[in-house]
């Protein structure tokens, strides 16, 4: 059963047309991966599954509830990272935890649980009272991402989780990504690494508002005749 | 909710510059005003050339020198030479009596004195020759008790609700007004734009949280702050400065309580309209800062503004909540006597926050 069914989305600033006409589907505990280049319209289609913009016109479903009618239902089901880390500099590790437990709504003796389990999987317990701003760069970034599922959501949305961050890392974040997976929360993906792609069990690449290609890396390269998703990826942009 | 408030006060209490500005701020303030930057003038150096030197003449300078408004200065200038002291600069007021002083007036029930001021400085000119003529004006009616005369015309000048002409009654009410609008306004607006450039404000928003949750999340911390810096500003300036609240406590509170909730959505609507940070602290600044001091009636009267000024000043908030202060401190007015202005300030308020509300959903499509 889809997770996330989208059915003819448009989306129109003015004139210019964000999304024109995007149908696809993400399935429950799929990691799907939403590429394309800057300015392909990502960032707009992203922004409508996570009810933060109305679409023009079209049908959009996360989660079983419409975005443009349920919103406040949409947002509870959903966790969110974005590309600029988002944590509070100035609270501890503990203190961003309890924070964002709160506003969604957990009450204080799961927030605990949830904030000990996350943790205990980092490795960042002896780090917990530390202020957020004296830690690297990485370890915010898994932290960001913990924080996105301590309210266990159906549907982790992740606006490129990994800019910036150091090649092992990202290889731990994506450990991380798969044990979430796992357990049964689909993931949705932006990235700009292209062996991150091929991760995904899904790709869609987005060119000028539209999808242009979207199956499995292995069907993709064998379509475009590429040896890797940059290939691919190189051949739909200069199309 | 009450995590928000948490957090909230987290980001206050861990900000070195935050709590500079929310408390070092008021108490600077205030005793900046009531101390250094004084309007009174006390013992201001005159000069007196008596051509008389009768017994009357010398009951004035007596009747003057006792004020505590002048002292005499060393210096006694040649009746052509006054200019001289006071390019020097050490004498501020100049006295001159006129040849048989005493016997003129008794005769001719009239004689001449004149009162040359250095009105280089033209406020502390003013209130010189205001005193002088005062104590005059003063000695006058005493000399004229109990003799029978044809009716002489004396001006008689009171200075209601501040007979000793204390600066500190007219700075208070400015310096409260001026801490409240600063501290609520630009910390809001700085708080909420702080949250736009970090990225956090996007995550808030994708949470289940609706926006007016959200703003009163970060502004409740702030009224309670600025409720707070009120109380001790009023406390400050009556135990130090001796200045007393003639009106009700509680009706000065409820007024500042909505003077802070007009200044909160002042703040939030200039976050929503600033990109950064930076420029929400410059917005504050010039856009707040700069008119409250200068066109709210704080320092100079409304009055004597050019008239396109003066239309100007009615939409500064503070010009009317400066004069709810001043009634209720000063002249222990009621209710029934601000009703205007607090309603015009209940406006502005409603405005701001419609206006916030309106660009807030704008950025939501």
């Amino acid at each position: 059963m889809p997770i996330i069914e989208v059915e003819n989305l448009v989306k129109k600033f003015g004139s210019f047309v964000a999304n024109d006409h995007l149908t696809f589907s993400v399935e429950a505990g799929e990691i799907y991966g939403f590429l394309g280049a800057n300015g392909a319209g990502k960032t707009t289609a992203m922004k409508i599954l996570c009810g933060l913009s109305a679409p023009t016109s079209g049908k959009v479903m996360v989660a079983g509830y419409d975005v443009a009618r349920q919103s406040e239902m949409v947002k509870k089901r959903i966790g969110y990272m974005s590309q600029r880390f988002s944590l509070f500099e100035d609270l501890s590790v503990w203190e961003n935890f309890q924070f964002y437990g709160g506003i969604y709504g957990l009450p204080a003796a799961k927030i605990r649980q949830r904030t000990t389990e996350l943790l205990g999987r980092l490795g960042l317990e002896s780090e917990k009272n530390q202020l957020l701003g004296s830690l690297p760069l990485g370890w915010k970034q898994k932290l960001a991402f913990s924080v996105a599922i301590i309210h266990q959501p159906s549907i982790v949305f992740l606006d490129e989780p990994t800019g910036g961050v150091d090649p092992i890392t990202r290889r731990q974040f994506w450990e991380i990504i798969y044990e979430t997976a796992s357990q049964g929360i689909t993931v949705f993906v932006t990235t700009h690494y292209m062996d991150e792609a091929e991760y995904c069990r899904r790709v869609s690449i987005m060119a000028d508002g539209r999808i242009v290609a979207l199956d499995t890396p292995a069907n993709l390269k064998a379509k475009y005749q590429a040896a890797n998703i940059e290939e691919v990826f190189l051949k739909i942009a200069r199309s | 909710m009450r995590g928000f408030i948490i957090k909230e006060f987290y980001h206050i209490f861990r900000d070195i510059r935050s709590m500079v500005i929310l408390f070092g701020m008021p108490v600077v303030q205030v005793l900046l005003f009531g101390f250094a930057l004084s309007t009174e003038v006390k013992n201001a150096p005159v000069a007196i050339i008596d051509h008389s030197n009768d017994q009357v003449t010398r009951a004035i300078t007596s009747k003057l020198l006792s004020s505590g408004f002048f002292v005499l200065s060393d210096q006694v200038p040649g009746e052509g030479h006054i200019e001289e002291v006071f390019r020097h600069g050490k004498v501020k007021e100049v006295i001159i009596f006129e040849n048989d002083f005493a016997a003129k007036l008794e005769k001719d029930h009239q004689a001449g004195m004149q009162v040359i001021a250095d009105a280089s400085d033209p406020n502390t000119a003013n209130l010189l020759v205001n005193y002088t003529s005062a104590i005059v004006n003063d000695y006058q009616q005493e000399y004229l008790k109990g003799m029978l005369l044809p009716a002489t015309i004396t001006t008689q000048t009171q200075m209601m609700y501040n007979p000793a002409l204390t600066s500190i009654y007219m700075f208070v009410p400015g310096v409260i007004t001026i801490l409240l609008m600063l501290i609520t306004a630009m910390m809001t607006s700085i708080s909420i734009a702080k949250e736009n450039e970090m990225g956090t404000m996007e995550i808030l928003l994708v949470s289940p949280m609706r926006p007016i949750q959200i703003i009163a999340g970060k502004v409740i911390p702030y009224v309670l702050l600025a409720f707070v810096n009120a109380v001790s500003i009023l406390l400050l300036s009556y135990l130090v400065l001796g200045m007393p609240v003639k009106g009700s406590l509680v009706l000065l509170l409820a007024e500042s309580l909505l003077f802070i909730v007009m200044a909160l959505s002042l703040g939030i609507f200039i976050s929503t309209i600033s990109k950064s940070m930076q420029m929400a602290m410059m917005l504050s600044m010039f856009a707040l800062m700069l008119p409250t001091i200068l066109l709210s009636g704080f320092i100079f009267p409304i009055e004597n503004m050019p008239l396109p000024l003066q239309i100007f000043s009615n939409i500064m908030p503070p010009r009317w909540f400066i004069i709810i202060v001043k009634s209720i401190m000063i002249k222990g007015l009621g209710f029934q006597y601000i009703w205007k202005e607090t309603l015009i300030i209940a406006g502005m308020a409603l405005f701001f926050i419609a206006l916030s509300i309106k660009k807030f959903k704008v950025r939501m499509d």
